[in-house]
């Protein structure tokens, strides 16, 4: 690969993952619609969604001062800039660099805290009600996320996302090496919690009460929901393609090829989080923890795999 | 050390002053000294900083034990900052805070705050054992004044006293160690201290005796429980400087005792590693409960005291394994979190302050929509916010990351246990880091956002102007800390070569590479407020000239929403307090409606401090307990006190001559 390929690459792929970000969204209710026998909805219908919504109108509450923006605003900001950082498919992110797990996961708490500051700014007790739950698990799920991401760099040995996530999975297969899938499984679970899906949260729910995150986006309308589901998008985009990452082979075949391997894999996790929302019930509130808890046990016991190996 | 020299003087003099004086001048001498001495100690270490100039200075001292001895060296200056920096910051708040409270006793405020202030400097200089256990003395003496200013409320007063007896408690392992030390090395002076730990046969000792002396000044867990207590009780800008320049001095006191101990045994760093983590989770947990701002900032100091002290842990363990990058990214790391905190942890409190000022209350259910009414204090809180929640590209971030790498670096090349050590801190570091997010948007959100929960929430207003300015300076260096983070890996890089004895050059050079490193993450954080801004503009301009509409918050149909109907403090915490159990330590006082008439129920949350009430209660309650019964020994015969002496001198002698 040249020198203008190696620069190009990361920017095509991430303007690939702006575009398509939505359509994954399609992929998985398309998924639960044909599992649940139904046709559902148009496999673009969040990008009809938010081109309406950016057309729209606003009704503000009385309540609210300029910390209501902020959600919509730095939500989309923190998901937009962690994207700069996610490698895409076996190849590194536009920026690249040994620690940059971290910023990724501080810049999507940054953008978690500018919701619920959002949320509470309604004085609503429902949003009240989302923002504290969605503090909760998301705290709960830090570990695993970053356990996950510690067992994959102390497998192959490297800080930065680009070393944790390069394709290596043929080589796994062939060594019989659990570490990866164990790590993979929990940031698929991390990935459900943090994008509101089923067991964790329903989308699509209609009692505000069991809601955690799409309660604290309810005095959302016009341009600010528009904001705000485009940039659930590409966060659920955003951590499919850190799974596809554990999951995808490296392919010596440059560029395009690489390219549409890495999305079919990413469409393929959307098929799978709509099969998991299909062949579950949520979990009840004060279950959520455990299946957190879970997932970061998962992820040590991949670690403390890796560490005895490397002991030995 | 000239320019130093003059800073003490100015800032005694300023509080002396205080006291002679009458009227106005009396009120303004206080402050204005100590904020003139403080900045021109803050000029006075910079210099020094720039130019590795490391000055001594030994003189005339009058008492048969010790020397008067001050010295500057890395460490010494990076711990003069926060001191200096929130002498700047407080007294300024101060000035405006205290400007109608009675003047007796303002006077004598600014008097033992000026103490303070000199103290801490003093302790951070001294070169002597004695010498610094004065100054320390001097340090831990002047808080139980400043925190009973209010000493008119019974609950002060509690915790004044509770402050005091708990660093009385640290003093005395402080005196222990330093007379074990004295006794081997035959001289105070740290140059000896520090030529003879080396040689003892077991430093560990001397260790655990510094981690309790040290560690309860400095809100190390399980010996933090004064902080919970004195913080809330202290007038804020008190609040602001304990918080973020006082439990420096344990941090400093611990970093100096692993200088002079020499490189002990890794197992030190598993134990710092190990204690930082227990304290910031602990502190976390329980700050998460709490439904008093002050309060909950408090236990935010526990859990960044943690942080820092895990950096330190984790350097020391590198060091020892001879990963000499990665001890540098964790010292580092370590040293500029105490920096970020003074910073950010003044800011809160200061603007937890100005709450109390505006609305009569820091009580989290008493309050909401402070934004409306106190926009700029909500404003510059938001900000402070973000910068203890470490969101990039603040200041926390900065310290966090270098710490994280450190850790990184570490669980790669570590031995097993070392290596298990390192990534088990990471998935706690990253815990707490989601846990402070939430306890940092209870205090943000339900106080500052919605609605007013009370008459005087309502007629909130902000503070004066210095109490403005003393908040936006605080703001603004958490922002210039964050751009200058790359720039100040390197400063910083002596101090860390120094704690974690490292070679000079080698941490130089790995300072360097992390200052790349920086300015990488630098250009890979500014897309977040960049891309934030460019939305609110595309926000503000696909609105304009649409219809706009405005109306009561949508609360899923219900017509007549209630202020009191909004989530609560307790409410707010209570999915993570269910989750974490019994580390929150909330109560819960449940009297429920009963009978086919019901009258009144009651449902009272309280969460007060688990190791307080589960270990130091019980065990002086023991010691109370065997007092009473050994009391029956002091009768007041002569005879048997004649008796009891010859009895333990013949038993002396049988054990040394056997």
């Amino acid at each position: 690969m040249n020198g203008l390929d190696s620069l190009l690459t990361p920017l095509i792929r991430l303007a690939l993952a702006l575009a398509l970000a939505p359509l994954l969204l399609g992929v998985v209710n398309r998924t639960k619609a044909l599992v649940g026998g139904r046709r559902g909805k148009p496999l673009l219908q969040v990008y009809f969604d938010v081109a309406k919504l950016l057309r729209k109108g606003a009704v503000f509450s009385t309540t609210t001062t300029w910390a209501f923006g902020l959600g919509p605003c730095l939500g989309l900001a923190a998901v937009a800039s962690a994207l700069l950082l996610a490698p895409q498919g076996g190849l590194p992110g536009p920026i690249s660099f040994s620690g940059d797990f971290v910023l990724l996961a501080y810049l999507l708490a940054a953008g978690r805290l500018a919701t619920m500051v959002s949320a509470l700014d309604t004085g609503s007790s429902f949003e009240g009600m989302g923002a504290s739950r969605e503090a909760a698990f998301s705290a709960l799920a830090e570990p695993a996320l970053f356990l996950g991401l510690a067992a994959l760099a102390a497998h192959r040995g490297g800080l930065s996302l680009h070393a944790m996530l390069a394709g290596s999975a043929p080589g796994d297969l062939a060594a019989l090496d659990p570490a990866p899938a164990l790590a993979a499984l929990s940031l698929f679970v991390v990935l459900l919690a943090e994008n509101c899906r089923i067991p964790v949260d329903d989308p699509t729910t209609h009692l505000e009460l069991t809601m955690v995150h799409e309660v604290m986006v309810l005095d959302h309308g016009g341009p600010d929901l528009g904001l705000i589901e485009y940039a659930a998008a590409l966060k659920l985009w955003l951590y499919c393609s850190l799974v596809a990452g554990v999951l995808l082979p490296s392919l010596p075949g440059g560029l395009w090829p690489d390219t549409f391997l890495a999305l079919a894999v990413i469409l393929g996790l959307g098929v799978a989080v709509g099969l998991v929302e299909s062949a579950m019930a949520r979990l009840r509130l004060n279950r959520v923890p455990q299946l957190l808890t879970w997932a970061a046990a998962l992820s040590a016991l991949a670690l403390i795999f890796k560490v005895w190996e490397a002991g030995n | 050390m000239e320019l130093f020299l003059c800073a003490l003087v100015l800032i005694l003099a300023g509080g002396s002053l205080g006291l002679v004086l009458r009227g106005r001048a009396g009120r303004l001498a206080g402050p204005l000294g100590i904020l003139a001495g403080s900045s021109l100690g803050l000029a006075a270490v910079l210099r020094l900083l720039a130019r590795h100039a490391y000055p001594r200075l030994d003189l005339a001292w009058g008492l048969p034990v010790g020397s008067f001895s001050l010295g500057f060296d890395p460490l010494t200056l990076v711990f003069l900052l926060p001191c200096f920096g929130l002498g700047v910051a407080c007294p300024l708040y101060g000035l405006g805070a205290l400007a109608h409270s009675p003047e007796r006793k303002v006077r004598g405020h600014w008097f033992f705050f000026s103490l303070l202030v000199a103290g801490l400097a003093l302790v951070a200089v001294a070169r002597d054992g004695f010498c610094f256990l004065l100054a320390w003395e001097i340090m831990s003496l002047s808080p139980f004044f400043l925190v009973s200013f209010s000493d008119e409320k019974l609950d002060v007063r509690e915790a004044a006293w509770t402050y005091l007896v708990a660093s009385h408690l640290g003093v005395l392992a402080l005196v222990a160690l330093f007379a074990w030390l004295a006794g081997a090395a035959g001289s105070t002076h740290f140059d000896a201290l520090a030529w003879a730990a080396p040689q003892l046969t077991s430093t560990w000792p001397l260790f655990l005796l510094a981690l309790a002396g040290f560690g309860a000044k400095a809100g190390l867990a399980p010996l933090h429980v004064w902080l919970p207590e004195a913080h809330p009780a202290a007038p804020s800008h008190v609040s602001a400087f304990m918080s973020g320049a006082l439990i420096t001095a344990g941090m400093y006191g611990v970093a100096r005792m692993l200088v002079l101990l020499g490189p002990g045994p890794a197992w030190w760093g598993g134990l710092l590693m190990g204690l930082g983590l227990l304290s910031a989770l602990l502190g976390l947990a329980q700050g998460l409960a709490q439904g008093q701002m002050k309060r909950l900032l408090a236990y935010s100091s526990v859990e960044n005291a943690g942080i820092v002290f895990l950096g330190l842990g984790a350097a020391h363990l590198a060091a020892r394994g001879g990963l000499l990058p990665a001890a540098t990214l964790a010292a580092a790391g370590a040293l500029l979190h105490v920096l970020n905190h003074a910073l950010f942890k003044g800011l809160l409190f200061l603007g937890a302050g100005a709450v109390l000022h505006g609305a009569g209350t820091v009580e989290i259910s008493s309050l909401g929509g402070l934004l409306k009414r106190m926009p700029r204090t909500g404003a510059l809180f938001l900000a402070g916010t973000a910068a203890l929640t470490a969101l990039p590209p603040l200041n926390g971030f900065f310290s966090e990351l270098l710490i994280y790498l450190g850790l990184g670096n570490a669980g790669l090349a570590l031995p097993p246990a070392g290596r298990l050590a390192a990534w088990g801190c990471m998935a706690g570091l990253a815990l707490a880091g989601g846990l402070a997010l939430a306890a940092l948007a209870k205090a943000f959100g339900l106080a500052f956002l919605g609605e007013p929960r009370t008459p005087e929430a309502a007629a909130a207003h902000d503070p004066g102007r210095a109490e403005l300015a003393a908040m936006l300076l605080l703001a603004l260096g958490c922002a210039g800390m964050g751009l200058a983070a790359p720039w100040l890996v390197t400063v910083l890089a002596p101090a860390a070569a120094q704690v974690a004895h490292l070679p000079g050059m080698a941490a130089l050079d790995a300072a360097r590479d992390a200052a790349s490193l920086l300015r990488t993450v630098l250009v890979a954080a500014l897309p977040l407020p960049l891309l934030g801004l460019f939305f609110w503009w595309l926000r503000r301009r696909l609105l304009a000239g649409r219809t706009m509409g405005s109306g009561p918050t949508w609360d899923c149909g219900y017509a007549r929403p209630a202020a009191s109907m909004q989530y609560g403090p307790a409410s707010f915490a209570d999915p993570l307090a269910s989750a974490l159990g019994p580390a929150c330590g909330i109560q819960h006082d449940l009297a429920r409606p009963q009978g086919l008439f019901p009258r009144q129920g009651r449902h009272r949350v309280a969460a007060p401090d688990l190791v307080l009430d589960t270990v130091f209660r019980p065990a002086f309650g023991a010691a109370l307990w065997a007092a009473e019964h050994v009391k029956w020994l002091q009768h007041g015969r002569i005879p048997f006190y004649v008796l009891s002496i010859l009895a333990a001198l013949v038993a002396v002698l049988a054990w040394v001559l056997a």
